[in-house]
């Protein structure tokens, strides 16, 4: 008897095995979706997926690639770098996915990437911006992609900005040093104008979460310079235009992706927000044809503005499909092979290619605020 | 000189705050021997209330001011007899560890209901938007306002504390409970009134950051709350003079260093001194040195 139950459930097994195998339908390709839709950076996940879907839609209305619909598979890392290395394994294992897209921020991708390069599996992030993301001391990271410029390039984006278009050559620089952003983009913009002849006449440091600026701001009030620049995000950055323009301080002030949010102009007040630019990947009053199809898609579907992680997520499928339908065969490692050679994509984004180190080469687009309302953008090539 | 004067208004204002904050804790301190965590998180609740006040029922800044200072002196009774009561006679560990507790279910149920995201207060119109300048010294009415609110409300606690029976009460309990208790003093009501009036203080500085810096958060309470209990320890802790003191001292120095010293130094600098204090006049600024009874 006993050796009948285990017979069946030999037979069992086997055939949960095979019809593992035999579930690989060929009529879709299977891309995963590893996002952090919950937790900290919800909206950042919540996003990047909602330009996902938008793309994903229109490939698949389109006919698919190369006659084959994209299915895919979503799952939420809570925003957790450990969550995200179990969803990973889970993906690539068991649901058998040919790429993943996401997660959203540099963490939690990071963590990602050794799952991704053991089961060969390309995966691919909007957003990730760190440095050591795709490359580090060991070289590059065979399986990962981005499709976002650096931290380290926006720093040096800016400070030509301020050389060439503005004209500035005495600079602030007022930094986060609570995280690796904020001192990362300082450096590149302090070390680029330097070489350029101009001078950094302060550099004032905040950690994250300080509201009272008041102090720094009546220092640098009595010293010579024409611009600021503030590596950080929007909630710092927020308060501190604006104790600076209600001291009197009116020079243009410069700033990063990390200022791109609504709270900037509730914390800072319409009025505060004139002469302020900042870079960013996406800007809605880009005039590009693809931008403008994009944009009345996107208003289409969800009936509201994209931002620049929905932008990113449509632009992080599309370079994906782009890839699957140029390599031979629907696998990791060829989908790969084709990623490595993207060369001037075109996407909402601006257009890019990819470089030995798995980064972007691509223009970086600068906003100028005005009444808090943008009013104008400008890429800025690399 | 102009710069200096100007960095001593900006340090007075963030000093205000500190002292407002302090005070709470040292009230606490001097009648209960509890350091009272969540006495941050108050402070907080003073912050929201203000915010929900001034932007959903649309009060003006005075009316918000008086409805939060009056809701935190309710929560403040709250947790006093729903969290501390019960542990009166038990370890000071007990009651220190449930205070820490108190202030983490604060921040978290305020954090479920708003949500993580920093929330910023309406913009100032009239007279609270407007400064004064003198030469080159800007000072906002906002700074003015922070300034005279914290000075009318030191006055009427000295007031209180000096002056009136329940004040008198107060500072009986303060020195020896038990001898209080058997002159007739309702030791549960006298602690009550200390936890209101502490907690209406951080109500008033949690409304009073909220109009001046105009941006607030759940988690907002913890750093300042660290730093007002640093200045507490600093003047004393159980002195409501050396609250002040500490308060104004505290928000004067993190100016100066970031004005004239590097602001990334700002805070190493605020707690070396609280461990310089504590080296040499362990007892706080204004404290005695009095030998515990054993």
């Amino acid at each position: 008897m006993k050796r009948l139950v285990s017979l069946v459930m030999v037979v069992m097994l086997v055939a949960t095995l095979l019809a593992g195998c035999g579930a690989g339908d060929s009529n879709v390709i299977k891309v995963g979706i590893n996002y952090e839709l919950s937790g900290d950076v919800a909206t950042y996940g919540q996003s990047s997926v909602e330009g996902i879907k938008l793309a994903v839609e229109q490939i698949n209305a389109a006919g698919g690639i190369n006659g084959k619909q994209i299915q895919l598979v979503e799952y939420d890392n809570k925003s957790d770098s450990a969550e995200a290395t179990t969803i990973a394994t889970k993906l690539m294992t068991s649901d058998k996915v040919v790429a993943v897209l996401g997660p959203a921020t540099s963490g939690n991708f990071k963590a990602e990437i050794p799952v991704a390069i053991k089961h060969k599996v390309p995966v691919i992030s909007g957003s990730a911006t760190a440095e050591d993301v795709t490359v580090d001391a060991n070289g590059v990271k065979e399986y990962a992609f981005r499709i976002c410029f650096n931290d380290s390039y926006q720093g040096t984006a800016m400070a030509n900005y301020a050389l060439k278009n503005l004209s500035k050559s005495k600079a602030v620089i007022i930094m986060d040093s609570s995280s690796d952003y904020g001192k990362g983009l300082a450096k590149n913009f302090a070390d680029t104008f330097k070489a350029a002849g101009a001078t950094i006449v302060a550099e004032e440091a905040y950690v994250k979460g300080d509201t009272d600026f008041s102090a720094i701001l009546t220092k640098i009030k009595g010293l010579d310079f024409d611009v600021i620049f503030i590596p950080g995000y929007y909630n710092e950055a927020g308060l501190i235009i604006k104790q600076a323009r209600a001291l009197g301080i009116d020079v243009p002030v410069l700033g990063c992706d990390g200022f791109d949010s609504p709270t900037l102009l509730d914390l800072a007040g319409a009025e505060a927000l004139n002469n302020v630019y900042f870079s960013n990947h996406y800007s809605s009053l880009d005039q590009d044809p693809t931008v403008v199809k994009f944009i009345e898609a996107f208003k289409a579907k969800y009936n509201k503005e994209p931002n620049a992680f929905h932008a990113l997520g449509y632009d992080a499928a599309m370079f994906l499909a782009d890839a699957i339908k140029r390599s031979e065969k629907v696998t990791g490692e060829a989908i790969k092979n084709a990623l490595e050679s993207t060369d001037n994509f075109n996407g909402v984004t601006g257009s890019f290619s990819i470089d030995e180190n798995h980064n972007t080469v691509k223009a970086i687009v600068v906003i100028e605020l005005k009444n808090g309302e943008q009013a104008a953008s400008e890429r800025v090539a690399q | 000189m102009e710069q200096f004067l100007q960095q001593i208004v900006n340090g007075i204002s963030l000093g205000s705050i500190y002292a407002l904050i302090a005070l709470g804790y040292t009230m606490v301190y001097g009648i209960i021997k509890l350091i009272n965590f969540a006495h941050s998180d108050v402070y907080m609740l003073g912050a929201f209330v203000g915010y929900f006040c001034m932007t959903t029922l649309r009060l003006n800044f005075f009316l918000s001011l008086l409805a939060s200072m009056a809701f935190c002196t309710v929560l403040g009774v709250v947790i006093e007899k729903v969290a501390y009561k019960p542990l009166r006679n038990s370890t000071r560990i007990a009651a220190l560890i449930t205070a820490i507790g108190v202030s983490l279910f604060l921040q978290y149920t305020t954090m479920a209901i708003t949500g993580p995201d920093v929330r910023s207060y309406p913009a100032m119109s009239g007279f609270l938007a407007q400064s004064v300048s003198l030469g080159s010294i800007r000072i906002t009415m906002q700074q003015i306002i922070i300034l005279a609110v914290t000075i009318v409300l030191m006055v009427v606690l000295q007031f209180i504390v000096k002056k009136t029976r329940i004040g008198r009460a107060m500072r009986a309990v303060s020195l020896d409970q038990d001898a209080a208790e058997l002159m007739g003093i309702n030791i549960n009501a006298t602690i009550s009134f200390t936890f209101a009036l502490g907690s209406a203080l951080a109500g008033a500085a949690g409304i009073l950051v909220g109009v001046y810096y105009n941006s607030i958060n759940p988690l907002m309470g913890t750093l300042p709350g660290l730093k007002a209990f640093v200045a507490a320890v600093f003047g004393g802790i159980g002195l409501i003079p050396g609250a002040m003191i500490g308060g104004y001292f505290i928000g004067i120095v993190e100016v100066l260093v970031s004005g004239y010293g590097n602001s990334m130094y700002r805070d190493a600098v605020v707690f070396a001194i609280l461990i310089l204090i504590l080296i040499i006049k362990p007892a706080g600024l204004l404290g005695k040195n009095v030998r515990e009874k054993v």
